[in-house]
């Protein structure tokens, strides 16, 4: 028996919403479990700190996490350094986690395009925003890697609104036809901006469209990080191995809750209900854990607040780093569009360059 | 004296809507969040709580189903006003729009119309992510059967989304989002349309014509003031429908001045830029005294919004552009 010989809506628990175990712990090791729990309030944290930036006006539209923090760092922590993640707009913790720098997503948000640039070393495609639009890639580049023999395994994100996409279907349906190495992971947060889960599909499940594909489904509590972690580090070593008896790729439905708006443009009162929210809250991943590694004796007040304030000072070293940023150089609108700029833009920036030269950058801005 | 209301360019894309869903029952609006939410500008507020979920449809997340579905609903005889929330996502319902709602009128020899009206923000300046700042109107444009419509005031943005609806013909109605909310003016209650096809002059002159839509309608008569106080006369067109063009209004202001610079924030390259300046060509070379200018969006990727503002054309590039066709 793996996890995977259920039914679509028996879902995988670790730990119940008052973090009691009810399933099978994960063999992850004290410091590893704190270090999960330290990058979710990382992530928690940051989120706040990325929403208030927006409403002081020193960071554009941005799209917060909040609730999402056991879906994003238990499956981040299954990857190997080398399995690589091609994620959606949102998975700014697990891309955290798998080594991109939280000065790149702030700088990204900030409306630098540099912000996608990530180390070399770190496996993370760029942020997609059009909506599963990145589920194919995700299944080339694993094609790719089974193509010439590798053995790394590939994490797509993206929501449930997602899954009404044809891009979605194309990406799954190549998946299980040439038996690539990804991990499809559906941060189901229950809203697709104010369209609710139920009116995207009539599909009881969202685990179960892997029927179609002929891939493995499997569901997951999205807010019980440990299960999380369990599922996608069985679906990445099934993804890795060739010889498996199983399809490789895999559809992981995660089940959680957006505490917050979709994006800071969002006003997410007009279109669901406080109790909802208040009920949703109450199965919080952060405290679900801190309780579990409490009660453990892994956790106490010491440790916590030591993670709080180390936390807190690592935010906002990454935001004044980003701010200390210069307005990026008027050359960076043209230099990535070709490998080797054609005379024609070379002309359009000459021509730009000298205006501003002449007029000033007051002649531009707007603010 | 019909009744009025001070209102700003999306509050009269609603009122728009509003209206055509009061007098035909065949209006229906279609899209993500433009039920319960009332449209992520806020387009369709209070459309949902009037008319009811069967007209006010919140769909699935799904481009290529809200336009193909709106393609079947049209080709029944109703009159589908499918939004898209930003015209960057447009593409994947894009083979919809240029497979079928353009082409089904002429596929079927008349006997299937679609009277639709497909909506999208489009267009730059709002500070936002990847893919909701672009201008790309020119592939509509480009794609036969299609009208393509961009208002640049309340007035006319609720006349034209009218005239549209009540189209027989598929219409592509671009939203400029900068201006959405950037000025008011008085709107009559009562139904009304305002032609597709047609220009409007913005600002009279002698000395040079400038052809610009949309968004881009403000910096460039703010450049034609700056100008004008240097006595140089621009005569400002605003040409209101993209496809098809008046050639008839560009030619004669061009007549009027013999010389011509086109802004659009699109890029430049295969922008309707170049459609103008070759009409100009075509219809009246002997009036030429000078190259025709184009201001526009560079030929690179949108950039995200630490550039955009040198991106987009300003009153500045406008000012410079426009000079150069007048010292010729």
């Amino acid at each position: 028996m793996t996890v995977f010989d259920r039914a679509y809506d028996d879902t995988v628990r670790v730990l119940d919403e008052d973090g009691e175990v009810v399933g099978d712990v994960p063999d992850l090791g004290d410091d590893s479990l704190v270090e999960m729990y330290r990058h979710m309030r990382l992530a928690r944290h940051f989120d706040g700190r990325a929403v208030s930036l927006q409403r002081q006006g020193r960071m554009g539209t941005y799209p917060p996490l909040s609730g999402q923090e056991g879906a994003q760092i238990g499956s981040a922590y299954a990857l190997d350094d080398d399995d690589w993640m091609v994620p959606s707009y949102r998975e700014h913790g697990a891309a955290l986690v798998h080594g991109l720098p939280l000065k790149q997503t702030l700088l990204y948000w900030m409306g630098h395009e540099d912000g996608n640039n990530a180390p070399p070393d770190v496996n993370v495609f760029p942020v997609a925003v059009p909506i599963a639009s990145q589920v194919p890639h995700a299944t080339g580049a694993a094609w790719a890697s089974k193509l010439r023999g590798e053995d790394d395994a590939f994490i797509c994100y993206f929501g449930d609104g997602a899954t009404s996409e044809g891009d979605f279907h194309e990406g799954v349906n190549f998946a299980g036809v040439f038996d690539t190495p990804t991990v499809f992971f559906c941060n189901n947060n229950q809203w697709a901006i104010s369209v609710p889960r139920e009116r995207q599909t009539r599909s009881a499940t969202l685990a179960q469209k892997a029927e179609a594909y002929g891939i493995d489904g499997v569901q997951v509590d999205g807010m019980d990080p440990l299960a999380v972690y369990s599922v996608t580090k069985a679906a990445l070593e099934k993804a890795r191995d060739p010889d498996s008896d199983r399809p490789r790729p895999t559809l992981i439905e995660a089940v959680q809750y957006r505490f917050g708006a979709h994006t800071t443009a969002d006003d997410p009162t007009v279109y669901r209900d406080d109790d909802e929210v208040e009920r949703w809250k109450r199965k919080d991943p952060i405290d679900r854990l801190e309780s579990y590694l409490r009660d453990e004796g892994v956790l106490d007040d010491e440790r916590v607040a030591e993670i709080e304030s180390s936390v807190e000072a690592r935010v906002a070293d990454a935001i004044d780093e980003a701010e200390s940023m210069a307005r990026p150089d008027l050359r960076e609108l043209f230099e990535h569009a070709y490998a080797e700029l054609p005379p024609e833009l070379e002309r359009q920036y000459e021509a730009l360059a000298a205006l501003r030269d002449d007029r000033g950058d007051a002649a531009f801005l707007e603010d | 004296m019909t009744d009025t209301q001070n209102l700003t360019l999306v509050q009269a894309v609603r009122d728009g809507l509003h209206t055509e869903l009061r007098e035909d029952d065949d209006v229906v609006v279609m899209g993500q969040d433009v039920g319960k939410n009332g449209g992520v500008f806020r387009a369709t507020e209070g459309l949902f709580d009037e008319f009811g979920g069967d007209r006010v449809i919140d769909t699935p997340l799904a481009e290529s189903g809200i336009i193909g579905t709106a393609v079947g609903m049209a080709a029944m005889g109703m009159r589908p006003v499918p939004e898209i929330q930003f015209s960057g996502f447009m593409y994947p319902g894009f083979d919809q729009v240029v497979s079928h709602m353009a082409r089904f009128r002429t596929r079927s020899r008349g006997r299937f119309t679609l009277p639709m009206t497909l909506r999208a923000p489009y267009g730059g300046g709002i500070r936002a992510p990847e893919h909701h700042s672009e201008s790309k109107e020119a592939f509509y444009a480009h794609e036969a059967g299609l009208k393509v419509v961009i208002p640049s005031t309340p007035y006319e943005a609720k006349g034209l989304l009218a005239a549209s609806i009540r189209d027989p013909d598929p219409v592509v109605f671009l939203e400029p989002k900068l201006i959405y909310r950037a000025f008011r003016e008085e709107v009559p209650d009562e139904p009304y349309t305002v032609p597709i096809g047609e220009a409007a002059t913005r600002r009279e002159g002698d000395d040079v014509a400038v052809f610009t839509y949309g968004a881009m309608t403000r910096p460039t008569l703010e450049a034609a003031e700056t100008l004008g106080e240097e006595g140089i006369e621009c005569e400002v067109v605003d040409l209101r429908t993209v496809s098809p063009l008046d050639r008839e209004a560009i030619v004669e202001a061009f007549e009027k001045t013999g010389r011509a610079v086109v802004v659009h924030e699109a890029p430049k390259t295969g922008g309707l830029g170049g459609e103008i300046t070759a009409i100009l060509q075509e219809e009246a070379l002997l009036h030429q005294e000078a190259p025709i200018g184009r201001v526009a969006g560079f030929d690179v990727p949108y950039p995200l919004y630490a550039l955009e503002d040198y991106y987009l054309p300003s009153a500045a590039r406008i000012e410079e552009g426009i000079l150069e066709a007048v010292e010729f």
